[in-house]
């Protein structure tokens, strides 16, 4: 009897049994939204750690050189015996060669866009769109390697001063990069213009082109200039091409046939270097990261900015 | 009496330059977006009449070499694989977990936005700032040095806003019915997200996964911060091991061209091999978004 009693599991401790199974459950389920915020603030500490470490050793830098001296000086010489950080020179070659990216990429990815959106048949734009789209999956090292090693040399043909790194040849390719992410964020906001609109200027007689510049065009606006905001601080973050094909000359000039150092290839070059910790010119890294930081943050947010705040909605 | 509304001929006079403006312009526009394809089409063309003859076994089995005829990319290439068996863990459980505690778990409000808001702009930050916090971080306060964990790491934090992102839409993508009869069967939340939420939105997850991934591997502005070395090192076999990629042996290749004219075609052959790569994970991500997606 009383071995038999211990393999038979009365009811109640059938019951007490699944009551502990509950109790487990049930203190999971209440684990997992705690677990889950944890992971989810992983991002937030992302965020925290750059903004820390660039403010930090930024600091450290701004004690060595003064802050002024930083943003208004036109030479940058840190390895020199008497070393001078001027951010100028940096910020001149981030500026062309954006400016240069940018003369190739707004229109091109603009005309791309007006002629996905309102001129391709349906059939046509989903072969192009997604080709397109292939452009902006090449690694930048791949744009940086036809930079150097073919569209300089097509350019020497041109201009047979132009140097082996120069910013003109990174410059054009980086704007290549950039067609597909103006194209398809613009044709999202000239897409997203109501038929009915377009129905309407073109019963009152205008031909397509008309319809697209003047009635497309300006209801897609906001859309249409976020997505150039964003070009813009895509390439000025954009390390590789410049960093290969534009060289390491940190003269202030604004011969786009000359090799310029942008912000980022500055930090590709002297990280690679292997700066010594504590030293000027390792913190100098972090001052130029934190430039370039906050010029990409603002421009982001003015696109969230301009995007959300000239909608037009229908 | 008949009024005479329009004047017929005139119209037709200006009608005619406005359709051939009209049809010109399309021509530009068509030009225009075939630009992009061009300059793609050239790109691959050149890099494959440039480097496809250095491809054969040696070059890829080989250990990397100052001679450029003995010189293998095989340590790049584990390199990458390693690099890949870091990101892709580490981005899955963060960023699986972040987008089901934003979509499933957070209540709409301050907390919600904020963390969305800051996972948008981590997106915008560039490559090269993240290389930074990996050098800060990973190489120099935890001291683990320029190895294959610190880069992994760094990649995987540079991918996790398009994980987090794509899987928050695969998430959002399951339709609320699924989950009501879950509930309606007595099953708890947890288990409602485990077992019905979360396969349902596998597919949607592994394509967003697969695409961030393959933006992580031809990523090389943060591990030359790092400091990966370009000298002759053995392969990896651990993640506390030192190793090199197949983008920073493109680029150490590519800026010594100019020294060795040769280091150019090594550069086009192993371009190659990382385009096959990327081409490959592609097409898995298609695949699956294709066979698995279930339109609801």
């Amino acid at each position: 009897m009383a071995t038999d009693n211990k393999n038979r599991i009365s009811v109640s401790e059938m019951i007490e049994e699944q009551k502990k199974k509950r109790k487990f459950l049930n203190q999971l389920e209440k684990l997992i939204p705690t677990l889950l915020l944890i992971i989810a603030s992983l991002s937030v500490l992302t965020t925290v750690g750059i903004v820390y470490t660039l403010l930090a050793e930024s600091v450290a830098f701004f004690r060595n050189v003064p802050i002024l001296d930083f943003f208004t000086g036109t030479i940058l010489k840190p390895l020199s015996q008497n070393p001078e950080f001027g951010v100028l020179p940096l910020l001149n070659g981030t500026i062309i060669s954006t400016v240069i990216a940018m003369l190739v990429a707004g229109p091109i990815g603009m005309m791309s866009a007006i002629y996905l959106s309102e001129y391709a048949p349906d059939h046509v734009r989903r072969v192009l769109k997604p080709l397109l789209e292939i452009l902006a999956g090449v690694p930048t090292i791949v744009y940086g390697f036809f930079a150097f090693t073919f569209v300089t040399p097509l350019l020497r043909m041109v201009f047979p001063s132009i140097e082996a790194t120069n910013i003109l040849s990174p410059g054009i390719i980086m704007g290549v990069m950039i067609i597909p992410m103006i194209a398809s964020l613009s044709e999202d906001a000239m897409s997203s213009v109501p038929n009915s609109i377009r129905e309407g200027a073109l019963a009152l007689g205008s031909t397509k082109l008309e319809t697209t510049f003047k009635v497309v065009i300006p209801a897609a606006l906001s859309g249409i200039i976020a997505s150039f905001v964003l070009g813009i601080s895509r390439a000025i973050g954009e390390t590789m091409i410049v960093a290969i094909a534009s060289g390491s000359s940190k003269n202030f000039t604004f011969d786009i046939t000359q090799s310029m150092q942008t912000m980022t290839a500055y930090i590709v070059e002297v990280a690679g270097g292997e700066a010594a910790a504590g030293t000027t010119i390792y913190y100098s890294l972090y001052a130029v990261a934190l430039t370039l930081f906050v010029f990409t943050l603002i421009m982001n947010l003015l696109a969230k900015y301009i995007s959300r705040k000239f909608r037009e909605e229908y | 009496m008949t009024t005479k509304y329009m004047d017929a001929e005139l119209v037709g006079k200006r009608m005619s330059s406005r359709v051939r403006k009209n049809a010109g312009w399309k021509g530009v526009f068509f030009a225009s977006t075939l630009f992009g394809l061009f300059v793609l089409a050239v790109l691959l063309i050149r890099v494959f009449t440039q480097g496809l003859e250095y491809i054969n076994i040696d070059f890829l089995m080989n250990h990397l070499s100052t001679d450029a005829s003995r010189a293998g990319i095989m340590g790049a290439i584990l390199g990458t694989a390693w690099l890949m068996l870091i990101v892709v863990p580490v981005t899955m459980v963060v960023g699986v977990g972040t987008a089901i505690y934003l979509e499933l778990y957070a209540k709409k409000g301050k907390l919600q936005s904020f963390i969305a808001t800051n996972i948008s702009n981590l997106a915008g930050v560039p490559s090269i700032v993240y290389g930074l916090l990996g050098l800060t971080l990973f190489v120099r306060a935890l001291e683990f040095g320029n190895v294959l964990l610190a880069g992994g790491l760094t990649l995987a934090l540079l991918v996790l806003p398009i994980v987090i992102v794509a899987a928050q839409e695969a998430l959002r993508a399951v339709p609320g019915s699924l989950s009501e009869a879950s509930y309606g069967m007595g099953a708890t939340k947890w288990q409602t997200v485990r077992r019905i939420i979360l396969p349902a939105a596998i597919p949607g997850i592994l394509t967003g996964a697969i695409l961030s991934l393959s933006r992580a591997i031809g990523e090389t502005a943060p591990l030359t911060v790092l400091g990966i070395p370009a000298l002759l090192i053995p392969f990896p076999s651990g993640i506390f091991d030192t190793f090199t990629a197949l983008p920073m042996q493109i680029y150490y290749w590519t800026i010594d061209s100019s020294l060795v004219a040769e280091y150019a075609n090594l550069a086009a052959a192993t371009i190659i091999v990382l385009l096959i790569l990327l081409f490959l994970l592609n097409s898995i991500a298609i695949f699956i978004r294709n066979k698995f997606q279930q339109r609801y």
